[in-house]
Parts: structure tokens; sequence; C-alpha cells
């Protein structure tokens, strides 16, 4: 267990070096910088620029080096936790980015375990009521939150929550509760804001994980040991637990590495629209003013967020499946 | 106590008189024959056939895609006609009858009322002006594909009348026209997008799959990178790159080079664990020894044989694609104005307003709906039909 998960961790270090290399070149791709935008901006409005202070900043972050030196101190900045200096909000990148990273994260978890507990029970009855007018309707419906475009459906359920419960439009909490201490009514609130993005976040994922369960939990009964099990005169309740569902569990885990990618991106339109304080609409605006290493440290962040998620999954698979455990096989 | 056992009837001749072809045993009914002797490509069709909903998508994407050959011919309205005196006005109904006479497809005239409380703009029917409408007629003009100038469409309103179907959006632009425009830039997204994506995955799967060592590690190192981002933000970063003074049209073939750079992933995979399983084949294995190239096996040999899986499996990734382009344009990162796709309709519905008050803006999620449904279920069909031979 122990070699492989040495190993496992081993193989990380150069996807994030690539993952690390390939962020630092896409914000470095548009044409100009923040501060030259900036300086513009100011010299056109007629006011003053603080030139030792841009000076100051040019050398600090190593604006004019070459692309190699660039990447290489902003990597290592990064190893010491000094993610750069996000020029729009004038503060280091640590201090903006902090309490969004851990809401992207508190949102990926929820729509995750939402996910499993939709998912779990409807892949479970498709499965064992096979082209059912049940089975059809739900893969029907599955197929149509896979069609959806998330923001539209997220607008809409925003609308109707608000008519039916009156929950107030937007945010992570009702607009009395901000710089509130926290109490139960606070956590409430922030309970029904997120009901709405995890629902419409999960939907799409939910589509494939129910797919994929029915399809394993059908390649296991329909092997010899469930006929047996059958036979012998097991109550089909218990035959249906005790081996098949455990085996088609599997993808429940094996397959965060590819519904994370696709949480975390669903998060990012859909935080936009419903304006929660995730790293969706920060990452949006740092974009479009080239405000490089906010934009950076969120790429870098989400893209972490999901190689460590695969980390852990890995593990967890690893630890449930002895198959993997001991031939340090590749998952998935 | 005697058991009565009773009389056996006499064994009937059973030799048939009739002559006896030895070969009619291992003769094929003519069905069967026919099955046996049809070409490789004509058993996916029969298979595909039977995939009933694969089929009636399939007809659902044709007739989408005819249409976008003819978009300015079907709209009623052009594609930035707009009509200051009916800003945001709802959908008009096509009635049949007025005043139990039957008139043919007709549309009352709107009237128009602000409202001074609420400051709505308010749109009633008016049963005086009965506006029919025509077919086949002469309406704005327009220039075809940019090359011919033309006023000919198949549905125009009245003279001096009005024709939304779908309703107009805020600067009195009717949105079915503007719909069916879309078309043509959404539907082209996805393809484009879809053959930048198959030359990369066909192109680096086939070497990952064919070379195997050394090569295939780097590029299944790259692909598991690439796939550990998540999609959108790295869609959202690279198009945010695009410099703001390119044209419209560039960024367009931009914003397709970008969905398909990050798409091919899926597709390599699937070439690669596919060449994997057919280099060990011994058709294969008689090509190397006659001293075909690499090249020459790979294209004459190994390709077509899975080409139809590579197909169904592109197929299913052209909704991603438009959903992208989709999410890209209403957040603003995508296409731009002029250029009109169903995405940049969408981002004008942004606010919880559009839901309340103008529904009708939200319309062109309809078409991007059905063309996602349709790829998947032409692409699940195409899947099913890709391997013939298996039952």
């Amino acid at each position: 267990m122990l070699d492989y998960l040495v190993r496992r961790i081993l193989v990380m270090i150069p996807t994030l070096i690539a993952i690390s290399l390939i962020t630092f070149t896409i914000i470095q791709l548009p044409p100009g910088d923040y501060l030259t935008t900036h300086i513009e901006e100011l010299r056109s409005q007629g006011e003053a620029v603080d030139q030792s202070k841009i000076d100051f900043l040019r050398q600090q972050y190593g604006l004019d080096l070459p692309f190699h030196e660039k990447y290489l101190s902003w990597a290592w900045g990064f190893l010491h936790g000094d993610f750069g200096y996000s020029f729009e909000y004038n503060l280091p990148v640590s201090a903006v980015v902090g309490d969004r990273l851990m809401l992207s994260m508190i949102l990926s978890f929820a729509t995750v375990v939402f996910t499993w507990v939709v998912a779990f029970p409807i892949g479970v009855y498709s499965a064992t009521h096979r082209y059912s007018a049940a089975d059809h309707t739900l893969t029907f419906l599955g197929f149509l939150g896979l069609a959806t475009p998330n923001f539209l459906f997220a607008l809409v359920l925003l609308y109707f929550t608000n008519v039916l419960f009156g929950t107030s439009v937007g945010g992570l909490m009702d607009p009395k509760y901000i710089g509130q201490p926290w109490s139960l009514g606070k956590f409430g609130s922030v309970v029904e804001h997120l009901l709405v993005p995890v629902i419409v976040i999960g939907t799409s994922g939910t589509a494939g994980m129910i797919r994929r369960l029915r399809a394993n939990l059908l390649d296991e009964l329909n092997k010899l040991y469930v006929t047996t099990a059958r036979a012998k005169g097991l109550p089909p309740g218990r035959a249906l637990i005790k081996y098949p569902l455990r085996m088609a569990l599997n993808p429940f885990i094996a397959d965060i590495g590819n519904l994370l990618p696709q949480i975390v991106s669903g998060a990012a339109i859909v935080s936009v629209v419903l304006s929660l304080p995730t790293t969706g609409p920060m990452l949006l605006s740092a974009l479009q003013s080239q405000d490089m290493y906010l934009a950076g440290s969120f790429l870098m962040f989400l893209a972490m967020l999901t190689v460590i998620g695969v980390l852990l999954s890995d593990i967890a698979l690893a630890m449930l499946d002895p198959r993997i455990r001991l031939h340090g096989g590749v998952t998935r | 106590m005697t058991i009565r056992v009773p009389a056996r009837e006499p064994v009937p001749h059973i030799v048939s008189p009739e002559p006896f072809d030895p070969y009619s045993v291992e003769a094929m009914t003519p069905r069967q024959e026919r099955y046996y002797q049809a070409s490789q490509w004509r058993l996916m069709w029969w298979r595909f056939r039977r995939h009933k909903i694969a089929v009636v998508s399939a007809v659902v994407l044709l007739l989408l895609y005819a249409s976008v050959l003819v978009s300015e011919i079907l709209a009623p309205y052009g594609l930035e006609s707009r009509n200051p005196g009916f800003l945001l006005a709802p959908p008009q109904q096509v009635h049949l009858f007025h005043d139990g006479r039957l008139v043919g497809p007709f549309v009352y005239g709107l009237n128009y009322a602000l409202n001074m409380e609420n400051l709505r703009r308010e749109y009633t029917d008016d049963p005086a002006s009965v506006q029919p409408l025509r077919f086949f007629c002469r309406g704005d003009r327009y220039s075809f594909w940019g090359l011919v100038d033309s006023d000919f469409h198949v549905i125009c309103p009245a003279q001096g009348g009005t024709l939304f179907l779908l309703g107009t959006d805020r600067l009195g632009r009717d949105m079915l026209s503007r719909i069916i425009y879309g078309t043509r830039i959404s539907l082209t997204v996805g393809l484009l997008g879809i053959t930048i994506s198959l030359l990369l995955g066909m192109t680096l799967g086939g070497i990952a799959g064919y070379y195997g060592g050394k090569a295939d590690m780097l590029i299944q190192r790259l692909i598991e990178v690439l796939r550990s981002f998540p999609e959108l933000p790295l869609w959202m970063a690279l198009s945010a790159a695009l410099p703001v003074d390119w044209s419209p049209i560039v960024i367009y073939f931009g914003i397709t080079i970008i969905l398909g750079l990050l798409d091919w992933t899926g597709l390599a995979r699937a070439v690669r664990s596919k060449l994997l399983a057919l280099r060990e084949e011994d058709f294969c294995a008689a090509a190397m020894l006659m001293g075909a190239s690499p090249q020459r096996i790979i294209r004459r040999h190994l390709l077509p044989s899975f080409m139809s899986h590579i197909i169904a499996s592109a197929t299913l990734s052209i909704p991603s694609m438009i959903l992208g382009e989709t999410a890209l344009s209403f957040l603003g990162l995508g296409l731009r104005p002029p250029i009109t796709s169903w995405g940049v309709l969408l981002s004008e519905s942004q606010n919880i307003n559009v839901v309340v008050l103008y529904p009708w803006l939200m319309l062109p999620v309809v078409p991007v709906m059905v063309v996602v449904l349709a790829f998947n279920f032409f692409g699940d069909g195409l899947r099913d039909a890709a391997d013939p031979y298996s039952h």
C-alpha cells in the first residue's frame, strides 16, 4: 500500500509541473500586461502616475524578465505560498483568493455528494428495472439535464426558488446576514442559497454517473455467480446488495477524476450567473482585466483541486479494491 | 391384473420419394445470403436503421444543417433589421379564423402602451388589424452569403405589418430571424472544432498507439495533464487571450481552434486503444513483413478498420463544443456581435428580469437543447452501428 502511495504521489509531481507551465504560458499569452494598460488608462485621464511604485512592481514581479526567468520566479514563489500580486485589488493574491477558494471547494464537495446521493438510487433502480417506463423516463431526464446549458437552468431555478420559497436572489446568503457573526439562521441561509447551484451543477454530472452505474451493475448482474446465488435461494435483495452492488460501486470513486473537472467547470459559470463569491466570477474579471497573477493562481488552484481530488479517489480505490493495490495498475 | 398394452400401429413409410439435393443443408436463405455478402458499410447502415431515435435525430440534424445554407431566405427579417416601434415585443400568435371566417394564417397587429406605473412596455393584440402572412414574397433586402443581393423570403409579414413569431429583443430585432441566422454560426462552430480535434486526436493517438514506448508515455502524460484542467476555465483563459482588435470573423476561427485544441484528448485515447488492439492482428503483421511503411500500414490497413468508431465518438463530442461556445459567448468571452450565435443571443438573457418579464429572450436555448440531444442520440446510434459484426 505504502509502495503504491509513494509511486502515485511521485507521478503527480511532473503532472503538476506541466500544469503550472501551461497555466503560466496561457496567462502570458495576451499582448501587453496589466501595468502598461493601467498606466495608459491613467495617462489618458490626465492623472499622475506614481512612477516609483510602478517601477517597484515591475521589478518585484519581474515583468521585464525573459519568459523562463519569469516562470521560475513565479513557480518558486508559488511553492513558498507567495502567489504573486493582484494589480486590480492592490493586494497579494493570497489575501484575495483565500475565502473564495474555500467556498469553491465546499461547493464542489457538496455537488459530488449530491451527485452520489441522486445517482445511486436511480442507477440501481434503472438497472434492476431495465427497459421499464421509469427507466426510460429517468434516462431521458438525464439526457435533458445534459443538454440544458447550466447558466440558463440556474436562472430559471433561481426565479422559482424566489417565487416559491422567497429565497433572496443571488449571492451566498440573505443580505441581512452579511457581516454578521455565524448563527444558526445564517448557516441555514447559506445552505438554502447553495441548493440551487448544487442542483444545477450536479445535473450534468449525475446523468453520466447514472449511466455508468447502470451499465456496471447490469454487467455484474449477468454474471454466473449471481445466477448461482439466486439458484441457491438467496433472497433477491440480498443477492443484489451482497456482491453485485459492491462491485458496481467502483465508478463512484473512480469517476471522481472525470467528475471533478466537470463540476469545477460548471461551478465557474453558474457562480457568475448567481453571483456567488466563489472563484468563478473573480477568475472572469481577472481574465478580462489581464490581472495575470490572480488569474494564473485561480487556474492553478482549480487544476490542483482536480489533481488532488483524483489522488484521493485513487487512494480510496486502492484501499477498497485489492486488485488495484496489488497490481499497482492504472485506475479508471 | 393384466396390463393392456395398446396394439402397435405399423410405422408409416418415411423415406421421401422426392430427389434429394445434398447441398440444400448448406444453402442459405436469400436473406442470409444478402447479409453475408453485404459490405461493412451496408451492414452498418442496416444496424443504424434499427435505432429509430437515432434515425429521427439524423433527419433533424440534416434539416438544420440544410437550413444553414439558406438562412437568409428562411428568416422573415434580416439579421440586423430593427423595428424601433416594437422593442421587446412578445411573440405574436398565428390565427386562422377571424370573426368565425377563415382568413388563412394571419396575425393581429400589436398595440403598444407604456404602463406609467411600472414602466413596462405592454403590447396587446389589435383585433381590428388583421395582417395575413405572405409566402414566397419580397421583404427585407439581404446579401445572400455576402455575394448576391436579393429580397426573396419564404415567409414575410403583411405589407406594413409585423411578424414576430418569437418576439423581439431590446433593439426590436425579430428573435426567430436571429435564431435562424445563429444556427449558421453555432452549428459550424461544432463542425470546425471537431475537424481540428479529429486531426489532432488521430495524429497523436495514432503515434501513441502505433509506436508505443516513449512516444506513447509522453502523449499519455500530456493527455492526463490536459484532462485534469477544468475545461471551461481553460477555455475562458484562452479566449480572453484573443486580442481585442481582431475582427469578429477571426475571433470566430480563434474560438473554434480553442475548442478543438482542448477536445482531442478523448479521441486520441480512443484511437490509441483501438490501434493497440489492431496492430496485433495478423493482417498487420503480414503487411509489415511485406515491407510496408508504418505510414502505409496506418493509413491503408488500420484507419479503415476503426474509422467508424472514431466517427461515432467524434459525433458524441460535438455537443460539448456547441455547449462550450454557448457558455463562452454567454460570458462575453466568446463570439462577438455582429457575429450572431445562439450563445450570443442568450447573453441577452443574463439576469433574472428576463425570466420574469421577457421569457421569450430565452428561446434560443430550445435549438441548443434540440441539437445537443440529437447529436447525442445520433452518436449513440452510430456507436452501436460502428461494430456491425457484434450481436
